[in-house]
């Protein structure tokens, strides 16, 4: 092979330098985000993995409801408690870190969502 | 030939004509009644009353009777609603403020006047118009009218356009050119007070008064209406309802509207 002394350790410091976030373990993908859940309650308003995956949603209607269609303020879960349909008096009332709670998926799949710059987050957090 | 041929182009153009005109004919006849004006039907008058349209009325001789009232509603109220004071009139932020008369009524040219006028506070804030300018301004909708008569905002929505603000004759929108949550040179936060109930807003949005839809929602009246309650110098309610105290008050006080030749139908009133 024509200039072999020099392809082959490059091919090797190239292909070391592509695979070294693997031997360094950055981006582990075991280490899932554990948000951390309010100790005095133990339902939310909709079935986890909705909340999971559509709680934006959520807040948008709820939102978009109120304001717009004078829709009620209050909710009730599953099993008949009530709740305020509001961000800042209602979710945070029971997920009252945020830090700890939506910060940790947030950060983990790197969205930046700006409710924070108008709504108030509880006093511990602040 | 000739003739034959005269004949199908007059009966063809004949045709023509019905063939357009009839179905626009039909459905006039079919209607029961063709209108003069565009105007929605039912001929004269105003449109029937439905549903809540709040409204208030501002006595302003009550004002001048205490002094100091007119602050304490404005100060109630930027507290309950998180609204930063910049120290400046250039970046202030006013959901409801004190003005002149001459301010507030200024087609009121007359050439003389009571004296008492000059020195009257008189208290300015959103007119919750029935024919809001501002609305249709807002090109993303973020300001809209409720079905209870208020106009409301929509501050995710708000793009800092600041039409609305061109478009409103009564001045009622302030424009947060700073971070409202930010502080000055001093240290000092802008929003003295946080109230934890109520969001604050960010740097790029219009603001103004929302009738406190808020408070309203949890069976409590507005703030600035709550703070002169004694006095009974802000009368404020639901003007579709005559048993309402707002409607027998407008039932036996004249009052003036600020502009009313415009259109705008405001639901502020003022008792001079």
């Amino acid at each position: 092979m024509y200039g072999k002394g020099r392809i082959i350790p490059a091919l090797i410091l190239f292909l070391g330098l592509m695979t070294a976030p693997m031997w360094f373990k950055s981006g582990d993908v075991s280490k899932l985000p554990k948000p951390e859940k309010p100790k005095d309650y133990t339902e939310c308003v909709a079935p986890t993995q909705f909340m999971r995956t559509a709680h934006m949603q959520l807040l948008n209607e709820w939102r978009d409801d109120i304001l717009r269609e004078g829709g009620s303020r209050t909710g009730k879960t599953a099993n008949g408690t009530e709740y305020v349909r509001s961000l800042q008096n209602g979710c945070m009332k029971c997920h009252s870190d945020k830090k700890k709670f939506c910060d940790d998926c947030h950060n983990y799949a790197s969205v930046k969502p700006y409710c924070w710059d108008c709504h108030l987050q509880p006093k511990e957090a602040m | 030939m000739n003739s034959k041929r005269r004949d199908f182009l007059k009966i063809a153009g004949l045709t023509a004509i019905a063939g357009i005109a009839a179905p626009s004919a039909f459905n006039t006849l079919l209607k029961g009644e063709a209108n003069a004006s565009s105007a929605p039907a039912g001929g004269h008058g105003a449109a029937a009353v439905t549903g809540k349209r709040y409204g208030m009325v501002i006595d302003v001789k009550k004002f001048t009777e205490n002094p100091g009232l007119a602050q304490q509603c404005v100060t109630a109220c930027h507290t309950v609603h998180n609204v930063p004071d910049f120290g400046n009139r250039k970046d202030e932020i006013k959901w409801i403020w004190v003005e002149s008369y001459n301010h507030v009524f200024p087609e009121n040219t007359q050439y003389k006047r009571p004296d008492s006028l000059k020195e009257m506070p008189i208290l300015a804030l959103c007119n919750h118009c029935d024919n809001p300018p501002c609305v249709r301004a807002c090109p993303t909708k973020a300001t809209y009218k409720t079905k209870d008569g208020i106009v409301a905002m929509d501050y995710h929505r708000c793009i800092g356009c600041r039409f609305c603000m061109a478009a409103c004759p009564y001045g009622a929108r302030s424009f947060n050119w700073r971070d409202p949550r930010g502080k000055d040179a001093n240290g000092q936060p802008f929003i003295k007070e946080l109230n934890p109930k109520f969001p604050a807003r960010m740097r790029g949005v219009v603001e103004k008064c929302n009738f406190c839809t808020e408070r309203l929602a949890i069976g409590q009246i507005p703030a600035c209406v709550e703070v002169a309650t004694q006095t009974k110098a802000l009368v404020f309610g639901d003007m579709n309802d005559p048993e309402s105290e707002i409607s027998q008050v407008l039932k036996t006080s004249f009052t003036i509207q600020r502009n009313p030749a415009i259109g705008t139908h405001p639901s502020l009133f003022y008792i001079i």
